[in-house]
């Protein structure tokens, strides 16, 4: 009978086997197509990808145990690979080493150096600038890059809501999709011409931000929706594949302008639990990873193999109140004794040392920071009080939009969110959590479908103009795509930020930014937590590892032994 | 194991349906002799007991955080620690036994209703009714029961009353089933012959004659489908589709405790600790109950 | 037989047609305008409408149904509303890692649980028969999450022995066949990949096959001690060893057959809790994808992985319907 029985099992499993076949039907053909480039094969399936990977397969030698893989460890995967699309900073990690911007900014801080421009020049009131570009470019699909490439690239971003930060950042909407870039044009092959409807002080800045790369046209109009999935930049390594919810591969760009990649390959994980994540690099299978769990970075730091290194701060973490919202917190007064009933000491606890209370929207480390305010302060009595005066002395419930996976400027969210529902329901406010995945928090938040929320924001371009009046202008809180998710419009302060824009002179500009930090207190459309010093846990054979302060770097200064 | 479990496929006691309360009395007694019954029982009452007087059972305020005092360990104050928020476990654990309670009473609950209605329904009028229920039945139980439960919950919204209508639903074939097999069974026998025969109204033969003579099998499943409904629950919340922050769920503290495996093992050993003994109990209960009350169940 | 398997075939047929109907009415039924929550963030009424158009969701719904249906009969499963990457191609990449995980899992169940059950019959009473029920009796009310972190706790945190998550190291290299990572390092001779693979197998199986393991251990004995109790085994038992053995053997095929029941059973259990086991362990297969999705409120991935789990779990309760009928040909189907 064992005889009988063995083969009955067997043939169980032979038919699951033919299940999984008759699934999967056209995958077997695929793999057989990737196994060409076995070499390059990664343990998991490619068969999504298998075009792009054998094609920029050209190293096609066997010395694959030489190879020096980078990976690099992170929470959640990236949404797109369009950085003019994102805004999180899972797509641009991945998109800062694809491609390049005209400018960049110096490794560990937020001065300007040349990129695809080498040269620039400002006329004096500030409105033409005028970049000469660097030739003998290529993009990684082997087209050249010519000054035709920006002008397609910046009047692609003028085409539709979608490209976000081109909003944001030079006020584009509807009604003017352009925003203050009057005119772009191509002078010759390598020299392009930007003309301002108004003098815009962060310009330069700006430029260097990775939304503003500049992509392969070509590819653009070859993948047309899905060029997310299929990136072509001149950057300092080349997209390779992306297996989504676990991993996108890059390679070096052999040719790149640069200073050329030492390390061969670079990987992005996606391993979302923290604590899984510090055990991968404990045991050494991965190299550096953000998202640590506070608790884990003592346990690093005795670790003979890792270290922490903080990446420089340059963020706010907070709490919006949506102020469009009717009800309580369209309530000035609410929204003040809000910030009363939190004892920010406590919730600082929860950062475990990697966060300093904030008092501002912006943080300390930027000029224009005003020092002179002094934050409300742990008074639940006072809050009780104005809630009382505001009519909701009986109390009230809200709903706190909250995303479940850490940020840099938040490490635990979830925590956070609990410890704010109790600090709040001792003063009678009764607070209901929701909770959703990152993208989605973001969707509905924009949305503005939120009471309260946290979200926060790390510097893109080093001038306070990034944090002021990208996150509280009015003119960013635009349902359905706002930066600004308290909403919050105030004509004072829009003033102050539209006049610290066009203002070139710094010294004017910093008592703008002073003014408008002064109605932003009083107003209070938020709770301002933290400013972080994120750490990211890295191996000890990673060594020329600088974290920018804009949270994203290019990989192509790391070494790997 | 004692020797009592043997019943397991070993009818030992002949099963005549008779109706006395006489064959409660046996049972019961059949039932307080086999020890690991009676551990279940004890386990069941041990957390009943914990639920009612909660409060004077418990040390802290189960939702009370200290935040300075944030993953201490085990100690004369804290006996099993405190959690990420400096919450004390011991206590959290404490209340939570009312929500498991909760979630094994409601899920349960909703499963034996809709189940036995079914179930009775399809086995007495037979015919096409029966041929419809039953391939409703066959469709549901075509769904691996936690995926089902998991897009119910996906369709509802995560919350933990979500959680008990899913666990509950995923629940009813197991009950449709039963109840119409015995259904089938005891309509033939010559009393509801008789009855129908008389002239008594299907209403009323169901629900005074069939219904209480498919009790025995109908209490089996049920305090075995509590120790399911528990598992299930907590392992929905355990994904954050259960009970929301900061109930005491247990599913929902070792999936909160998670962040600090390596640290703090303690905040996801205990919770974890409950939920196993408290499935065991209703597990070794029900299973003594089977036997005790129709061995001829057990298969 | 054949005649048999035509018949259950058929019969499977409104079956499926009800687990489509559910799933896909399920997806339909969430409140709120599916566009809308599928694009969310920066949708204009533009693209929504392009959405609503381009999904659909402006006709009745039985004609969206009917359009689904006859979709998923030509083998498309749909597009993901995330990453626009069509769903069968996700599937084919994680089923295989599922599969992988549950037969795996399965194995180490029947494995154990079979020669538990039998070694508790034949022994009744004695210590490995009360340590083995005992922990058959923990194990059957085993939360797997939570057996799953103290796993990790014990093996990958404390000892360092077992990885924590994932299926392969990321150093080590393997040719992909079929996806299943073990036997596609046995198909290439990759021994340093199948070990490591095996290890990243160890804990996750482990986590999972509990419980029906636990299940057919119980099984397995008492359905044992049955046919032992009759009177030919007795008699054959009484009679002298050589003949006992023969008839144990007889006694174990017997006994074999609930338990096979229970095996079909089990797998579809397997293909639920996989999502908790994937989910802490990391793991790419459909389990760890249906989670996400609906973290993500990815709906279309969401229905069509369902539907598609949903019909692969029908398939096996077939199969095991068939093989019981092959096994024991006593039995006669109506």
């Amino acid at each position: 009978m064992s005889k009988k029985l063995l083969w009955s099992l067997f043939s169980v499993m032979l038919l699951v086997l033919l299940v999984v076949a008759g699934c999967g039907g056209d995958e077997g053909a695929s793999s057989d197509d990737s196994g060409d480039d076995t070499n390059t094969s990664q343990n998991d399936n490619t068969d999504n990808s298998s075009n792009d990977s054998s094609s920029s397969d050209s190293s096609s030698s066997d010395n694959s145990d030489d190879k020096k893989t980078l990976v690099f460890g992170r929470g959640a995967d990236s949404v797109s690979l369009d950085p003019s699309k994102v805004t999180d900073g899972e797509s641009i990690y991945v998109t800062n080493q694809v491609y390049d911007t005209l400018v960049r900014y110096e490794q560990g801080n937020t001065e300007v150096k040349e990129a695809l421009a080498v040269d620039w020049d400002v006329n004096e009131d500030g409105t033409v600038w005028t970049f000469k570009l660097r030739e003998g470019v290529k993009f990684h699909d082997g087209t050249d890059f010519t000054a035709e490439d920006v002008v397609y690239n910046f009047e692609r971003w003028t085409t539709s809501g979608e490209y976000v930060y081109y909003g944001y950042m030079f006020g584009a909407s509807e009604d003017d999709p352009a925003g203050i870039i009057e005119k772009v044009e191509a002078l010759s092959d390598y020299e392009v011409q930007f003309t301002l409807e108004e003098p815009n002080a962060p310009f330069l800045q700006t430029l260097a931000m990775p939304p503003f790369a500049i992509a392969s046209p070509d590819a653009i109009e070859e993948y047309g929706d899905d060029y997310g999935n299929h990136p072509v930049g001149t950057g300092p390594f080349k997209f390779v594949e992306w297996l989504k919810d676990d991993r996108i591969v890059l390679e070096k760009n052999p040719d790149y302008f640069g200073q050329v990649a030492s390390v061969d390959e670079v990987v992005f994980r996606v391993i979302p639990d923290n604590s899984a994540r510090f055990m991968e690099l404990q045991s050494g299978t991965i190299h550096i990873m953000n998202g640590m769990n506070p608790q884990d970075i003592a346990t690093a730091e005795n670790d003979a193999n890792l270290q922490i290194i903080r990446r420089p701060s340059m963020n706010v973490g907070y709490m919006a109140m949506n102020t469009s919202k009717e009800g309580p917190m369209s309530s000035k007064l609410v929204r003040q004794a809000i910030n009363l009933a939190i004892d920010k000491d406590k919730l600082i606890t929860l950062y475990e040392g990697i966060g300093k209370p904030a008092k501002n929207p912006m943080p300390p480390s930027l000029w224009g920071y005003n020092d002179d305010i002094e934050d409300y302060g742990y008074d639940p009595e006072e809050a009780k009080r104005l809630l009382a005066e505001a009519g909701y002395g009986d109390g009230f419930t809200v709903e706190l939009y909250t995303m479940s996976n850490p940020r840099p400027y938040m490490p635990q969210p979830k925590l956070m969110a609990q410890a704010i529902q109790q600090m709040l329901g001792e003063v009678g406010i009764e607070v209901k959590i929701v909770m959703n995945d990152w993208d989605t928090h973001l969707a509905k938040t924009e949305n503005a479908e939120h009471d309260m929320a946290f979200l926060g924001w790390t510097g893109d371009n080093g001038d306070p103009d990034n944090f002021l009046y990208v996150l509280l202008d009015k003119d960013n809180a635009k349902v359905g795509s706002a930066g600004n998710i308290a909403f919050y419009k105030n004509d004072e302060v829009h003033d102050l930020l539209i006049k610290a824009q066009t203002e070139m002179d710094q010294e004017k500009r910093t008592e703008y930014y002073l003014q408008a930090q002064e109605i932003i207190h009083e107003d209070a459309p938020w709770l301002p937590i933290a400013h972080t010093t994120p750490p990211l846990g890295v191996s000890k054979k990673v060594s020329n590892y600088v974290p920018h302060p804009t949270g994203s770097e290019p990989f192509n200064y790391i070494e790997l032994d | 194991m004692s020797a009592e479990v043997n019943t397991s496929g070993n009818p030992k006691v002949d099963t005549k349906k008779a109706k006395s309360s006489s064959l409660w009395l046996d049972s019961m007694s059949r039932l307080l002799k086999s020890k690991t019954s009676v551990i279940g029982l004890l386990i069941i009452l041990t957390l009943i007991f914990t639920a009612i007087f909660a409060p004077y059972v418990a040390t802290h305020d189960p939702t009370e955080q200290d935040i300075f005092n944030r993953y201490a360990a085990p100690s004369s104050d804290h006996w099993l620690g405190t959690d990420e928020l400096g919450r004390d476990i011991y206590s959290r654990i404490v209340y939570g036994s009312r929500i498991s309670i909760q979630i094994g009473v409601i899920a349960v609950g909703i499963s034996m209703v809709i189940g036995v209605l079914l179930g009775i329904v399809a086995g007495y009028f037979g015919r096409w009714i029966d041929n419809i229920i039953m391939r409703f039945i066959d469709i549901l139980m075509a769904f691996p029961s936690i995926l089902l439960a998991i897009a119910l919950v996906a369709v509802l919204g995560p919350s933990l009353t979500n959680a008990m209508i899913a666990v509950g639903i995923v629940g009813v074939p197991h009950f449709a089933r039963i109840v119409r097999s015995t259904v089938l069974s005891i309509k033939e026998t010559e009393y509801i012959e008789a009855a129908r025969a008389s002239g008594v109204r299907n209403g009323e033969i169901l629900f005074r004659h069939i219904l209480p003579n498919s009790m025995a099998p109908i209490i089996v499943q049920a305090t075995l489908s509590i120790g399911t409904a528990i598992l299930d629950a907590a392992g929905l919340s355990f994904l954050g589709l259960g009970a929301q922050p900061p109930k005491p769920e247990w599913g929902a503290m070792l999936s909160d405790g998670q962040a600090a495996l390596q640290t703090a093992p303690w905040v996801i050993m205990f919770p974890g600790l409950a939920i196993l003994i408290v499935v065991l109990g209703f597990n070794l209960f029900g299973d003594g109950l089977r036997d005790a009350l129709d061995p001829r169940l057990k298969q | 037989m054949l005649n048999y398997i035509i018949r259950r075939l058929v019969m499977l047929i409104p079956v499926l047609i009800g687990v489509s109907i559910i799933a896909f009415s399920l997806m339909h039924l969430i409140p709120g305008d599916p566009a809308r929550s599928m694009l969310g963030e920066k949708a204009t009424e533009d693209q929504l409408e392009l959405l609503r158009e381009e999904l659909g969701l402006n006709d009745p719904l039985a004609v969206q149904y009917g359009r689904y249906v006859g979709k998923v009969i030509k083998g498309d499963l749909g597009e993901s509303v995330k990453s626009g990457v069509p769903i069968a191609e996700e599937l084919a990449s994680r089923l295989p890692a599922t599969f992988e995980l549950s037969i795996f899992a399965m194995g180490v169940a029947i494995v154990i649980g079979v020669l538990a059950g039998v070694i508790a019959a034949v022994k009744q009473y004695s210590w490995f028969d009360n340590i083995s029920m005992t922990g058959a009796l923990f194990g059957v009310s085993m939360p797997i999450f939570w057996l799953g972190l103290m796993l990790i706790w014990v093996f990958a945190v404390i000892l360092g022995w077992l990885p924590p998550s994932g299926r392969l190291s990321l150093d080590v290299e393997l040719e992909t066949i079929t996806n299943m990572y073990l036997l596609d390092s046995l198909l290439t001779g990759n021994w340093e990949a199948f070990a490591d693979a095996f290890k990243h197998l160890l804990m996750p199986g482990l986590a999972l096959g509990t419980i029906p393991m636990a299940i057919i251990a119980r099984m397995t004995r008492s359905s044992m001690l049955e046919v032992m109790r009759q009177d030919y085994i007795r008699t054959a038992k009484a009679k002298g060893l050589a003949k006992f053995l023969v008839i144990f053997q007889h006694a174990l095929k017997n006994a074999f057959l609930p338990v096979l029941t229970v095996i079909g059973l089990q797998f579809g259990y397997l293909l639920g809790g996989a999502v908790l086991t994937e989910t802490i362990f990391s793991w790419p297969g459909v389990g760890r994808y249906v989670y996400l999705s609906i973290l993500g409120r990815d709906y279309p991935v969401v229905q069509s992985t369902i539907l598609v789990v949903a019909t692969i779990f029908v398939i096996v309760n077939l199969i095991t319907d068939i093989l019981y009928k092959y096994i024991d040909p006593r039995i006669s189907y109506d």
